[in-house]
């Protein structure tokens, strides 16, 4: 079966006084029918770049694709033409982002907004698009829709700005939906609403999700398989249940170490030492190495290379590629 | 006994606000009555979404904002209303440390300067003696002399909130408040900055003040946990005792809310109540959580309840105690 | 410095700003060297009136037969000056307004701003002759009339910028250490506050030349003191007959205020945090 979208070696690069900087290198992946991938990265891990990337919203200059392929339903989307690439976004790929604010237009009303969608691409005008609009309020659960359509973004809560986001995301009934850190602004409470809001319209429009986040918790509960980046680069994918039991590279390691609140020795909590290397002074080996407790000299001799097991899962590692062999 | 670092008293604090020119006036009630103690050398975590009035509370502990009622003690003296020169020389007493390190560091200073600040203002120490102090205090929170010379915009999320850290820590104080310390950073970086937290907390007997909505995080590095909504304490506990199992429907739904890393299998996470939290302004009549509540009864949208001691904690319910949390599908926190 | 490095890199790729730049410093070495290259007194009469240009004298006379580049040279000091001296003084006072109604806020800021906005409403021009009329026209009262009319636009923009970051965490956080408002305001606020400021302020001296060239032409101008709109002042009534007479202060006066303009909107883009991380 051919997958819904399929990232294929993609290197983006933005320039810099300091001369270009790879956000992110070389990059492959790809979204099965009706499955929930998420794209897991700590801030500089290239994963939002990668997100805007698909949809070619990089602004550029400075950003630049420097090579690669993204293959939605077999159509490489960076080849398009402005026209047939305006008919994909929106349409057959929603998307939402993580601050609903940001992409809300503040001086009209939640109906107008969603109704200029509808026309653009569905050619639905006046009261048709109303009742549209309505229903699919009611759709992503927005109670008295009715009244709500009436208001302006800055009358909603964090929560409900989020689901107009998504109804506004899905109008069109899109075979993808791309998810920016969609739950990180919103509260506990209503970050669990949403999450199954997602998740129950995913199974009803029968839609791939890519779900981008950085926060394991929402990944553990949401997400088929996961891409763990670091650095620009994948470090590591596998379905998730595999990759939460048995994480291989030690980066990942570290992060669900962390994200469960794990002690060390002393008692303190468990973290993973330095920080995330600059993007203009990356180390030459492997991103992690410098961080890394297991790191050895040919660690930071050169980038180790993608190994794959049996089970499907890939690692960028080569003491985790050992163990595994 | 000695006093408490800190306590407040039937803290209140309304803001008017007005929505148009033509629009009545209309109150947002960002802490109703709230009571509290810091003691020496605690960790005390407040908890709570936003809108609940935890950094409201943050910044009436500092006498940043001006409490329309109620009490604010500083080691046993009472300090609501005094003047800002009666204030300045007790402000190094509480510290506190923000959120947002981009926000929180001047961006047209280096950090030699910024470090400077608080000594300038507080010791009588010499512009050399400062440097020394300073470089001193940048170790102290793991950072190497050669950051004097930098300024923020060339420092990490991490680093930066280490220089925030360290600015508080110059004046010695006894109670830091830390207002969501760690979420604007990543979860890698987390746990250096609590651990540091932590490790200054045993140096140094300060007292902090651990405000956040991560109650993964809190359960684990707290000695006692308030939990809030809108303007009030619903339900205060030890760690311990919240561990084991909050009483209050709301603080019960906040945990289970929290995505954990391993979730039980068939246990739902989401929490088992609905609708967003309801604005500060005209809160719920009676018990303010009844709205989203699945145990209230009519008397919960009439009376208010009161904080009232069940089972060796405090909570605002009227049947705390009662409840048959099974019931929930996420009861299990 | 390597902010101030940063900050020309950045305006450095802005060519219209640049440009800008470079025009303004032709107009500033002028006015600065130009009377002693050129000694000749702009008030002489030194030969037939209304000799066309490119004749005895380079840019010709006007109608007292007064040499036009002596009145050109020695006017762009005048002009320059009271066009700098009048909006410097209009932004010192009007950020001191602004930041002071901002910092504090409540009856204070109502009262600042109620007044702010009662010189806001009166048409700046009128204004300005008033002044100008009801007092002696000397360079003094008319440096004082152009900042009394230019103030307020600054203190409405400083206000804002205060408003703004007067909650900001590093300003609860040195309130939090006992800092003095007057040092907050000075040296924690004021270096972040002040990009926008230098804008409008670099601004205000096109709009406070062109109003100083507007009182000259009206007569009201310092009687003693050559400047470009005093010039078109004289030849106006000739307009018809000698052209040039108007057209060449005026085309001074357009050169400038462009000029003024363009390096203004390059310090904006330059100096915008905003447009700055794109």
């Amino acid at each position: 079966m051919r997958p819904v979208l399929e990232i294929d070696g993609l290197s983006v690069e933005f320039a810099s006084a300091r001369g270009p900087v790879a956000a992110v290198n070389d990059l492959s992946f790809a979204i099965g029918e009706g499955e929930t991938v998420a794209l897991v990265g700590e801030s500089g891990s290239g994963k939002s770049t990668a997100a805007m990337a698909i949809l070619r919203l990089i602004a550029s200059p400075p950003g630049r694709v420097v090579k690669g392929r993204v293959l939605f339903e077999g159509v490489d989307l960076l080849g398009l033409s402005p026209a047939d690439l305006r008919k994909v976004r929106g349409d057959r790929i929603g998307m939402i982002f993580q601050d609903p604010m940001m992409a809300l237009n503040p001086v009209y009303t939640v109906a107008r907004q969603i109704a200029e969608v509808l026309e653009v691409h569905r050619g639905l005008a006046g009261r048709a698009a109303l009742d549209e609009v309505v229903s699919l309020l009611r759709l992503v659960g927005v109670p008295a829709p009715e009244t709500r359509a009436g208001q302006y973004p800055h009358n909603l809560s964090g929560g409900m700005r989020q689901r107009v986001m998504i109804a506004m995301a899905l109008e069109c009934k899109p075979r993808l939906l791309i998810a920016d850190e969609p739950t990180t602004a919103l509260d506990v409470t209503v970050q669990a609403q949403v999450l199954r809001l997602i998740e129950d319209l995913k199974s009803r429009l029968g839609m791939s999700v890519l779900l981008i986040t950085h926060d394991m918790g929402v990944v553990s509960q949401s997400a088929h398989r996961v891409v763990v980046m670091y650095a620009g680069r994948k470090v590591e994918e596998g379905a998730t249940r595999d990759l939460f039991a048995a994480p291989r590279h030690p980066y990942t390691q570290g992060l669900l170490r962390a994200a469960r609140r794990a002690r060390a020795d002393d008692g303190t909590l468990w973290e993973i030492r330095g920080t995330v290397p600059s993007p203009h002074a990356m180390p030459p080996g492997c991103g992690f190495a410098p961080r890394c407790d297991c790191a050895r000299a040919a660690c930071a001799a050169a980038v180790p290379e993608l190994t794959r097991t049996a089970d499907g899962h890939e690692v960028r590692c080569i003491v985790a590629a050992e163990g595994a062999a | 006994m000695t006093a408490p670092v800190l306590e407040v008293v039937d803290l209140v604090k309304h803001y008017p606000v007005r929505r148009g020119p033509f629009e009545p006036r209309k109150i947002v009630h960002a802490l109703d009555g709230v009571s509290l103690t810091v003691r020496r050398g605690e960790t005390l975590a407040i908890v709570g979404e936003s809108g609940c009035g935890k950094s409201t509370l943050a910044r009436c502990l500092l006498r940043l904002e001006d409490p329309t009622g109620g009490t604010i003690r500083l080691h046993g003296a009472d300090i609501t209303s005094l003047d800002a020169d009666a204030m300045r020389p007790l402000r190094r007493h509480v510290q506190i440390v923000f959120q947002d390190p981009y926000a929180s560091l001047n961006p047209r200073w280096s950090i030699g300067t910024l470090m400077a600040d608080p000594l300038r203002l507080h010791t009588k120490l010499s512009r050399a003696e400062r440097r020394v102090r300073a470089a001193e205090l940048l170790a102290i929170v793991g950072l190497g002399g050669e950051f004097l010379e930098r300024y923020p915009h060339e420092l990490s999320g991490g680093q930066r909130q280490r220089v925030a850290i360290a600015r508080a820590l110059a004046v010695e104080p006894d109670a830091i408040i830390c207002d969501e310390p760690v979420s604007a950073l990543d979860v890698s970086i987390q746990a250096q900055v609590i651990n540091l937290l932590m490790r200054l907390r045993r140096e140094f007997g300060i007292a902090l003040v651990f405000i956040s909505h991560d109650l993964s995080l809190v359960k684990h590095i707290a000695d006692r946990i308030a939990v809030m909504y809108l303007g009030q304490i619903v339900e205060l506990a030890d760690a311990a005792g919240m561990r084991e199992g909050a009483k209050h429907p709301y603080s019960r739904a906040l945990f289970a809310a929290a995505p954990t890393v391993d979730p039980v299998p068939g246990v739902s996470c989401e929490a088992p109540i609905g609708g967003d939290v309801p604005s500060p302004i005209d809160p719920p009549s009676g018990c303010r959580f009844h709205t989203r509540c699945a145990f209230a009864k009519d008397d919960c949208a009439l009376t208010a309840p009161s904080l009232r001691a069940v089972e060796g904690r405090s909570v605002r319910c009227h049947y705390a105690g009662e409840l048959d949390f099974a019931r929930w599908a996420g009861g299990s926190s | 410095m390597t902010d101030l490095a940063a900050f020309w890199v950045r305006f450095r790729t802005n060519r219209p700003a640049v440009a800008g730049l470079a025009v303004l410093a032709v107009v500033l070495v002028m006015a600065a060297i130009g009377p002693t290259l050129y000694p000749t007194d702009p008030f002489d009469m030194v030969g037939r009136p209304f000799l066309p240009p490119f004749g005895a004298y380079p840019l010709g006379t006007d109608v007292a037969g007064r040499d036009i580049l002596a009145g050109i040279l020695h006017g762009a000091r005048i002009s320059l000056m009271i066009g700098i001296m009048a909006s410097f003084g209009a932004t010192v006072f009007g950020v001191a307004v602004g930041a002071v109604a901002g910092y504090y806020g409540g009856w204070l800021d109502n009262l600042l701003m109620r007044l702010t906005d009662f010189f806001l409403t009166i048409p700046s021009f009128v204004l300005a002759v008033v002044l100008v009329a009801i007092f002696s026209p000397d360079i003094v009262t008319i440096v004082l009339a152009i900042a009394t009319v230019s103030w307020p636009s600054v203190a409405r923009l400083a206000r804002g910028e205060f408003i703004a970051h007067r909650q900001r965490e590093y300003v609860l956080g040195c309130r939090a250490l006992g800092m003095r408002d007057r040092e907050i305001i000075l040296f924690q606020i004021m270096p972040n506050a002040l990009p926008p400021v230098v804008v409008v302020g670099s601004l205000t001296v096109a709009t406070a030349i062109l109003t100083e060239s507007g009182l000259s032409f009206l007569g009201l101008g310092d009687p003693n003191l050559v400047s470009w709109g005093y010039m078109i002042g004289v030849a106006r009534t000739v307009l018809r007959s000698a052209w040039w007479m108007a057209a060449i202060p005026g085309l001074m006066i357009l050169i400038t205020v462009l000029a003024i303009n363009l390096v203004g909107e390059g310090l904006n883009d330059a100096l915008n945090p905003r447009l700055r991380q794109r």
